[in-house]
């Protein structure tokens, strides 16, 4: 983990209230495995806990990454005020990553996400693609107007969408998408999934017992690096015991957490 | 003798600086980012007798300047910390200060026995004002009788000195500080998080799953100045002060009310580079305000008051 002051390269809205933020610095050179994070502290004095955003893209040969985000409280609102050029103190990255070398050319694969919790799997879908996996991704959005990334996904495998009110491709959530998939397809090498904690219950569910879920948590935290005990979950080996998002997390194995 | 070096009872620090119990893990977390040996000293998490999983998730709230918890003093237990979380601190040259806490007087002098034979371990802070667990913690901070009671279990087994950490969340301090002197405390860390609560709008419900949490940040140093000013002036038994500590003002302002060394919670989230940016930077900041050392700046104040 290193800090760095890292440049706003560019920002721009690309629904409402999401917005993606291109941040440059030596930091990327650390950045080396999808669905690991950053940790942003809010340029405002009194907003004290930095914010854990997960990379949407990482771009070696450019010194880039790119996050997206949503707006829903002071913090993000912040975050996406800031303007190309300004300055941003960023920790990271953090986070073990998802585990893809088991995934071999042709094997198909599922990328699972909802909402805010797809930005992540961008940067795994393209570095599946490299690999030469056959992707579907499944992704789950509120309305059609909420949508974002949709050719960008397109280019990397098959896309499916759900939509809540069926404002877009399918109506319902990632759950009844997955369903359909699951009837069309071979069984997945592996299956990857970021989203609310509903949709990885149920992901977790189809799969039961299948070797290569990985399951991408969200907790609320403080540190970041496992310091301050915040973003723990329930380890479903011994319940007893848990396990911290942050440092162990945020991608766990299926089995490994209670969600 | 550097101007930074304060000496307390049990701990010889090469400077004041010190990350506050709770804020920085069983401090290998951070050995990842940098020289502990950099650190005056290390207040580790709360150590009780067996394991405690904690309270339920969310855990943590933001607020204006600061920041609410309710982890519910999470950690592996007494038999765990000795065998594997102190001695993985031995490498580094630097005095551990083992926060202990219980549920009963019987847990706090189980663990202050052993506690002590790990051998970096050169200070004892007794928690007597978890704000965030039902049974133990701020039951033993609010009333002087019970406080003093338990100074007294924990120095009478105790092979290290015992500094007891006292509770914001108190009519007045310092009838408690008083009793813990009387107890035979060695020392007072100061201040604990206050008690606090936020609502979520949307929910109307409690946005940490505990209810309530504990208060802690910049947002509440007028409050730790305030109570470190009192509580000096009425003991003679040394203050390591924390409370909202974020610079090197901060820093000397809390050893002007009273306190001896400074502990930095928090912050630590928001940078975790913080320890070692004040330490360097203390110096400059005592030559621009006349400040020869911090053991003369400490009998200033004494003398003074």
């Amino acid at each position: 983990m290193l800090q760095e002051m890292m440049t706003v390269v560019n920002q721009k809205e690309i629904a409402p209230d999401i917005f993606e933020m291109t941040l440059s610095g030596e930091l990327v050179k650390e950045m080396t495995k999808p669905g690991q994070f950053i940790h942003i502290r809010i340029p405002r004095s009194d907003l004290l806990m930095r914010r854990p955003i997960s990379l949407a893209e990482i771009d070696h040969s450019n010194h880039t990454c790119k996050i997206i985000y949503r707006t829903d409280g002071e913090g993000t609102t912040v975050l996406s005020q800031l303007k190309q050029n300004d300055l941003l103190d960023v920790l990271g990255p953090l986070g073990n990553g998802f585990e893809i070398e088991m995934v071999a050319p042709g094997d198909v694969v599922y990328v699972i996400g909802g909402g805010i919790g797809i930005p992540p799997l961008y940067q795994l879908g393209k570095e599946l693609f490299a690999k030469g996996a056959t992707i579907y991704f499944l992704n789950g959005f509120a309305s059609k107007e909420v949508v974002y990334y949709e050719e960008e996904f397109k280019k990397l495998g098959e896309l499916f969408i759900a939509t809540d009110d069926g404002s877009c491709s399918i109506k319902g959530h990632v759950g009844n998408l997955m369903e359909e998939i699951v009837l069309q397809t071979k069984t997945p090498k592996a299956v990857f999934a970021c989203g609310p904690s509903g949709l990885l219950r149920s992901v977790e569910e189809r799969f039961d017992n299948h070797p290569h879920v990985y399951l991408s948590m969200e907790e609320r935290m403080a540190c970041g690096i496992g310091a301050c005990y915040a973003c723990v979950c329930p380890s479903k080996k011994d319940p007893a015991k848990n396990k911290k998002v942050c440092d162990e997390g945020p991608i766990f194995k299926s089995g490994e957490v209670i969600i | 003798m550097s101007r930074l070096n304060v000496s307390l009872p049990g701990l010889d620090l090469k400077n004041p600086i010190m990350p506050a119990s709770g804020c920085f893990g069983f401090g290998d977390e951070y050995s990842k980012y940098y020289d502990l040996s950099l650190l005056g000293a290390i207040m580790v998490k709360a150590t009780t007798i067996t394991m405690r999983y904690g309270n339920p998730t969310p855990r943590v709230a933001e607020t204006p300047s600061g920041m609410l918890n309710a982890i519910g003093l999470q950690n592996p237990g007494l038999e765990e910390v000795m065998r594997n979380q102190l001695p993985a601190l031995e490498k580094w040259d630097v005095p551990i200060i083992a926060n202990v806490a219980g549920s009963s007087v019987e847990d706090y002098v189980r663990v202050c026995e052993k506690i002590g034979d790990a051998p970096n371990v050169k200070a004892i802070e007794l928690n007597i004002s978890c704000p965030n667990v039902k049974e133990g913690g701020i039951a033993f901070g609010t009333s002087a009788g019970i406080a003093k009671e338990l100074t007294m279990a924990a120095k009478s087994v105790a092979k290290v000195p015992v500094y007891v950490k006292l509770s914001p969340n108190v009519t007045s301090i310092v009838p408690i500080a008083k009793a813990v002197e009387a107890g035979g405390a060695d020392g007072i860390t100061m201040i604990n998080t206050l008690l606090g609560m936020r609502l979520d709008l949307k929910t109307r419900q409690p946005i940490l799953a505990n209810g309530t949490g504990g208060l802690s940040g910049p947002g509440i140093k007028p409050v730790a100045i305030r109570m470190i000013h009192e509580v000096s002036r009425a003991v003679d038994i040394p203050i390591i002060g924390m409370g909202g500590v974020v610079t090197v003002d901060d820093v000397l302002e809390m050893f002007l009310a009273g306190a001896s060394a400074v502990a930095v919670g928090t912050m630590n989230f928001t940078d975790p580079f913080i320890c070692p940016t004040l330490i360097d930077e203390l110096p400059k900041r005592m030559d621009e305000l006349g400040i020869e050392s911090l053991e003369t700046l400490i009998r200033e104040v004494r003398e003074a008051r």
